[in-house]
C-alpha cells in the first residue's frame, strides 16, 4: 500500500476560502453543547463553504419542533426496534447519551438541544439479531421544524443491522449517537429518501470499540439538501470501521456527505468509500473525507475513496480528501479522489454492439456503482437502492436523449 | 446474401483548426462470404473508414452514401446498424468498469435479436465459443476490458462476432499487438465464422502477416483517403515486397 502525503489546500477552490481561517488539526475543531458556541452559518465556514446555507432555511433555529395537535413534524415508527429500546428515553446530559456525540456545528447543536427524549436502542452482549431493526422516519411537510436523537449501544459481542429510513418531508435535523461494544459487529444503514423539498443536516458518531466491526453506509437519494456527517474514533485497538456513501442527486439537488475517522488508537482500521452520479441542471455533491492519525495510533491502515461520474453539463461534484499523520508508524494510508464525465465513448462502444442508448447508459451507471454496492453486502439495501437507480436514470432518459 | 456498399463516401473531422477531410471518395463493394483487405500506410484513412461505417459520433459524412442491401446505413442510429447486421471489431476497445463479459454479451445479444436468448443454449454457445478461442471460463466474469491485455481485447472482440453473427464485420487492425500464437487462434476465430454464417469481412491491416491466417478475395491500397488500386491476393505480396511508397508518392503529386 502507497504512503500518500496529503496537501489538503491543493483542492480548495480560493474564492470559497475568503474569510475562513485554516485549522491546525482536524482534532482542533469545536465541538460543544451549547447553542451559542455556533452561530448560524453563513456559508464562508471552512465547513459550510460547499453548503448553499441560504437554502437551508429555518433548519439552524434554536427552536423546537414543529408539532401541531396530533400532527406531528414528523412520525417515528419504531415497531422494528421494540425489542431493543431501553425503558426510559434519554435527556441531554443523562449517559451515555453525550459520551461520543458532542455537537460539531450548529445543525447537530440545536438538534442536541431540542431533542429531550433520545431514542436509547440496547443491542445485548452476544447476542445476534437476525433481522434488521428499522426505524423509520416520515416527515409531514416541508419546513417543518422536527428534531432527533438516537443512541445505540452494541452491548460487547453483538451483531445486527440497524436501518434508518427517512421518508416525507421536513427541515430534519438528527444526531445518531452509536457505541459499538468490545467485539461487536454493527452495521448501520441511513437511507435519505426523502421528497424533493426535505431539508436534512446528520451527524453521525461512532465509538468503535476493541476488535469491534462498525459499518456506516449513507444511501442519499432525495431531498432538497441532505448533509450527512459520519464520524468514528475508536476505545481499544483493533477495530474496524467501514464508511460507505451512494448518493444520486438531480437537478437542483445539494446532497452533501463528510467523514471525519479518528484514528486515535494502534492497529485499528478503517476504509471509507463514497460513489455518486450526478445528473441535471444544479446537481451538486460534495465529499469531504477526513482522516487523523494520531501520533499514538501505530500500525493502522487506512483508505478512502470518492468517485462521482457526471452525466450531464450543469452539475458540479465537490471532491476534498484530507488526511493527517503523526505518526510514520503506520501500515498503510492513502486515498483516492476523481470526478468524471459520463463517456462517449464508453456509449458509442456499447451501442456498436446494438444496445440502444438508454439501455447503454444503464449499464455504465450501474457499472459505476457495482463495486460499492458488492461492498454493502445489506440485500434490502442493495434491492432499494438499484430501483432507485433505474428510477433516476428512467426520469434522466427523457431529458438527456 | 448481404452487400454493404459504399459509394463515394467523403468524411471529416472535426480539429481544433476546423473541419479536416479523411476520407476523399472511398468506394467499396462487400458481400456475402468475401473478405477484403484494406490495406495502407498509417495516417490514410483506414480507421475513419472503419468508424464511419459504425456511426461514430466524431466522424462527419460530407458526401457519398454507405448502404446494406439497399437500406441507408448513414440514417440509422449506431445501434440500428448493429440490429441490421454490421460489426466492428474495434483496434482500440474501450473498458466499463463494473460491468461484466457475461452481462455485456448477454445485454448485446438480447438487442440484436430483440428477444433473450435462451438461458441452456446460450451458456453452451458461451461457453463453446470462448474455448474456441482458448479463453479462460473466469473471463466472463471480468470486467469489460479492464485489465485485459492486448491479446485479450482482441479475442473478446472476435468473441463478440462470433456470438452476435454479424452479416458484414469490419475488423479495424485486429492483428496489431499480437503475437503469432494470438494472431494464430484470433485468425481461426474469424475463419470459423465466415464458415459458419457466410459472414462478409473488411479486414483493415497495416501489415500482410495476419493474411497468412485469413485468406483475402480481396485487396484494397488504400491511400490518403480513398482506395488507390484494387487487385487480388496477389497486391497483398507485391505490397510485402515493395511497401507503400509507390503509392505515398503519387498522392502526392
Amino acid at each position: 500500500m502507497t504512503l500518500l502525503t496529503d496537501k489538503p489546500r491543493d483542492h480548495v477552490d480560493p474564492q470559497s476560502t475568503v474569510g475562513a481561517a485554516p485549522e491546525e488539526s482536524r482534532a482542533a475543531r469545536l465541538t460543544s453543547f451549547e447553542v451559542s458556541d455556533f452561530p448560524v452559518p453563513n456559508g464562508r465556514e471552512e465547513e459550510w463553504r460547499f453548503t448553499p446555507v441560504d437554502r437551508l432555511g429555518g433548519v439552524f433555529a434554536d427552536e423546537g419542533d414543529d408539532d401541531r395537535e396530533g400532527d406531528y413534524a414528523a412520525d417515528y415508527d419504531v415497531s422494528g426496534v421494540m425489542d431493543v429500546i431501553a425503558q426510559t428515553a434519554l435527556a441531554p446530559g443523562q449517559a451515555p447519551r453525550g459520551t461520543v456525540l458532542v455537537p460539531g456545528d450548529r445543525g447537530a447543536v440545536v438538534a442536541s438541544k431540542h431533542t429531550t427524549e433520545a431514542l436509547h436502542l440496547k443491542l445485548e452482549a452476544e447476542k445476534e439479531y437476525a433481522e434488521p431493526l428499522r426505524v423509520n422516519v416520515h416527515g409531514n411537510g416541508a419546513g417543518r421544524l422536527s428534531s432527533a436523537h438516537y443512541v445505540v449501544e452494541a452491548g460487547h459481542h453483538s451483531k445486527a443491522l440497524l436501518i434508518l429510513d427517512h421518508t416525507g418531508s421536513a427541515d430534519h435535523r438528527g444526531n445518531l449517537e452509536v457505541i459499538v461494544g468490545d467485539g461487536a459487529e454493527l452495521t448501520v444503514v441511513s437511507l435519505q429518501r426523502w421528497d424533493d423539498d426535505a431539508v436534512h443536516l446528520g451527524q453521525h458518531d461512532a465509538q468503535v470499540g476493541r476488535d469491534a466491526t462498525y459499518k456506516h453506509i449513507a444511501v442519499s437519494l432525495g431531498g432538497s439538501i441532505v448533509r450527512v456527517n459520519a464520524n468514528v474514533n475508536y476505545q481499544g485497538p483493533g477495530g474496524d470501521a467501514t464508511l460507505l456513501g451512494v448518493y444520486f442527486a438531480d437537478a437542483g439537488q445539494h446532497l452533501e456527505h463528510r467523514s471525519f475517522v479518528d484514528h486515535n488508537e494502534p492497529h485499528t482500521n478503517s476504509l471509507v468509500t463514497y460513489k455518486g452520479a450526478l445528473q441535471g441542471d444544479g446537481a451538486h455533491t460534495v465529499w469531504v473525507g477526513d482522516v487523523l492519525i494520531r501520533k499514538e495510533a501505530e500500525g493502522i491502515d487506512t483508505y478512502e475513496l470518492n468517485r462521482n461520474l457526471v452525466l450531464t453539463d450543469g452539475a458540479r461534484a465537490d471532491s476534498v480528501p484530507n488526511l493527517e499523520i503523526e505518526t510514520g508508524e503506520i501500515a498503510g494510508a492513502g486515498h483516492a479522489s476523481s470526478t468524471g464525465r459520463f463517456d462517449d465513448e464508453q456509449l458509442f462502444y456499447l451501442m456498436s454492439r446494438g444496445i440502444d442508448e438508454t439501455n447503454a447508459r444503464r449499464l455504465v451507471v450501474r457499472g459505476f456503482f457495482a463495486d460499492i454496492i458488492a461492498k454493502i453486502g445489506v440485500p434490502e439495501v442493495v434491492d432499494t437502492l438499484m430501483a432507485a437507480i433505474e428510477e433516476e436514470l428512467a426520469a434522466d432518459m427523457g431529458a438527456s436523449a | 446474401m448481404t452487400t454493404l456498399e459504399i459509394r463515394d463516401l467523403h468524411v471529416s473531422v472535426e480539429t481544433d483548426t476546423g473541419a479536416k477531410e479523411i476520407l476523399r471518395g472511398v468506394d467499396l463493394t462487400i458481400n456475402s462470404g468475401e473478405t477484403h483487405a484494406i490495406m495502407g500506410p498509417n495516417g490514410s484513412g483506414k480507421s475513419t473508414l472503419a468508424y464511419a461505417i459504425a456511426g461514430h459520433p466524431k466522424y462527419t459524412v460530407t458526401g457519398g452514401t454507405i448502404t446494406l442491401d439497399g437500406e441507408d446505413v448513414l440514417e440509422m442510429a449506431v445501434d440500428e446498424r448493429a440490429k441490421a447486421g454490421l460489426f466492428l471489431a474495434m483496434q482500440y476497445p474501450v473498458e466499463v468498469p463494473g460491468v461484466t463479459v457475461s452481462n455485456f454479451l448477454r445485454t448485446a445479444k438480447t438487442s440484436i435479436d430483440g428477444e433473450a436468448p435462451k438461458l441452456r443454449t446460450w451458456v453452451k454457445d458461451m461457453k463453446g465459443a470462448m474455448e474456441a478461442l482458448r479463453m479462460d471460463s473466469h473471463f466472463a466474469e471480468r470486467n469489460v476490458n479492464e485489465g485485459f491485455s492486448g491479446g485479450e481485447k482482441k479475442r473478446h472482440e472476435i468473441l463478440q462476432m462470433e456470438l452476435l453473427q454479424p452479416q458484414i464485420a469490419v475488423l479495424d487492425e485486429t492483428d496489431s499487438g499480437l503475437d503469432v500464437d494470438a494472431l494464430k487462434v484470433v485468425a481461426e476465430g474469424v475463419n470459423r465464422v465466415k464458415e459458419n454464417t457466410g459472414l462478409g469481412v473488411m479486414l483493415i491491416t497495416h501489415y500482410t502477416r495476419i493474411l497468412r491466417y485469413i485468406q483475402p478475395d480481396h485487396v484494397h491500397v488504400f491511400v490518403a483517403g480513398k482506395v488507390a488500386e484494387s487487385g487480388g491476393p496477389e497486391l497483398a505480396n507485391r505490397l510485402e515486397d515493395e511497401g507503400y511508397d509507390r503509392y505515398v508518392q503519387a498522392a502526392a503529386v
